[in-house]
């Protein structure tokens, strides 16, 4: 067995697993983009819109919670809101606990049913946090300064980033 | 590389390299828990929850590297059949596994108080609990085969076949609507983690990091000493 050989037969296995490796990715990325439909958690608002879900399907409806939207109904247990991505939105009726970091300006998801009206029941609300982290002094800083970006920033309806920025965000139960 | 290739030598390295990757391990640890609990502020929204990042970050990131780690050894073992590499990848696989099921179980915790759930069927998470699957999937194969030749060529293919999930756990908060929120630290135009916070979190990563190679060279050098025995035994039998 001469050394060229073996250099050669080295390059061979290298090609094959590279060529192996290239092939799989190329099939990974067909499925997930033929599965995208399945694998987005929540649809946005304009999505909701534009989808026309059939009534009556659950499905996740994700955005921000719209400045100065929410109101408890006179019922004493409902809580309304409306949700949005920026350009339409859509309101929210739900009955039940709400996480924490729920407030006005903050990203959610909610899972539930649209009603003929155009209502969305939810059964469930989650909260979702953006991916800034900061003291609270800083974010009291920023929002002097003017500089504030926002609660839920980081929340996006595929593709369609939310351009909310000025506006304080409303602090439930401040 | 295969300057190391030879068991003996890299058992004389690693020996040599053990003692100061554990002090680097517990000084960082240190100084990074003292951050962690004394040092750093709560955050404006989610108050002393936060400190579970300190945890869970790192973790994740070990997950990731830990089967990246046992990847790039598979590969080798594959391609140019360094003797070593076999058994890095092996050593790899449980430690990456333990950091995989810290960064699920952290995150459960985390999620519990913050978004209002435990659990949720979103892309990240669920590519992170495909990674754990891998990794035991990978583990239960190296017990499976009883020839190790066969065992370490079958195992290599596997961990190159899962390598397509790190690239989907990284960019899944990128690609799909997902609970989980993106990347603040590595990501385009530097990190969104205000600095206070910011310097516990990359503490407790070099912590994780070098305890990491800690153990992995420590797996390592069982295992190598392990197939010596083997060996040894062989022989022995073969004598009488």
């Amino acid at each position: 067995m001469s050394l060229s050989s073996v250099s050669a037969r080295k390059r061979r296995r290298l090609y094959m697993v590279v060529g192996g490796l290239a092939v799989l990715g190329v099939a990974v990325a067909l499925v997930l983009t033929a599965l995208e439909e399945n694998i987005v958690f929540f649809y946005g608002p304009s999505e909701v819109k534009e989808k026309q879900l059939p009534m009556g399907q659950r499905f996740r409806l994700g955005g921000l919670v719209e400045d100065g939207s929410y109101k408890m109904l006179p019922d004493g247990i409902t809580h309304a809101f409306a949700i949005t991505d920026g350009a339409e939105a859509v309101q929210v009726y739900y009955k039940g606990l709400l996480p924490d970091l729920f407030r006005e300006g903050q990203g959610v998801v909610t899972e539930g049913t649209l009603r003929p009206d155009e209502v969305f029941m939810a059964t469930e609300v989650l909260a979702k946090h953006d991916e800034n982290y900061m003291p609270k002094e800083v974010a009291e800083a920023l929002k002097k300064a003017g500089t504030w970006q926002g609660d839920g920033h980081g929340v996006s309806g595929s593709g369609d980033t939310p351009e909310k920025g000025e506006g304080e965000a409303v602090f439930k139960g401040q | 590389m295969h300057k190391f290739a030879n068991p003996a030598r890299f058992i004389r390295l690693s020996d040599l390299l053990l003692p100061w990757l554990m002090a680097v391990t517990v000084i960082l640890l240190t100084g990074g828990l003292y951050m962690v609990f004394f040092a750093s502020p709560d955050d404006y929204q989610q108050g002393a929850t936060v400190r579970i990042m300190y945890v869970h970050v790192p973790a994740a990131y070990m997950a990731m590297l830990g089967y990246s780690v046992m990847a790039v050894a598979s590969a080798s073992s594959l391609i140019w059949k360094h003797p070593l590499a076999d058994q890095i990848a092996r050593a790899a696989a449980p430690i990456g596994a333990a950091f995989t099921l810290i960064a699920l179980i952290t995150g459960s915790l985390w999620g519990r108080p913050m978004w209002g759930t435990w659990w949720v069927w979103d892309a990240r998470l669920t590519s992170v609990l495909i990674l754990l699957f891998l990794y035991l999937g990978y583990m239960a194969l190296w017990e499976a085969i009883e020839d190790p030749i066969k065992a370490a060529k079958a195992c290599a293919i596997l961990a190159l076949v899962g390598f397509v999930n790190v690239p989907i756990i990284k960019f899944s908060v990128d690609w799909w609507n997902t609970l989980h929120q993106p990347a603040s630290l590595f990501k385009m135009g530097g990190s969104s983690i205000h600095p206070e916070m910011l310097w516990p979190l990359l503490l407790m990563i070099g912590a994780f990091k070098a305890y990491f190679f800690v153990i992995l060279l420590w797996r390592v050098k069982t295992l190598l000493i392990g197939r010596k025995i083997r060996a040894l035994r062989m022989a022995q039998l073969g004598d009488n």
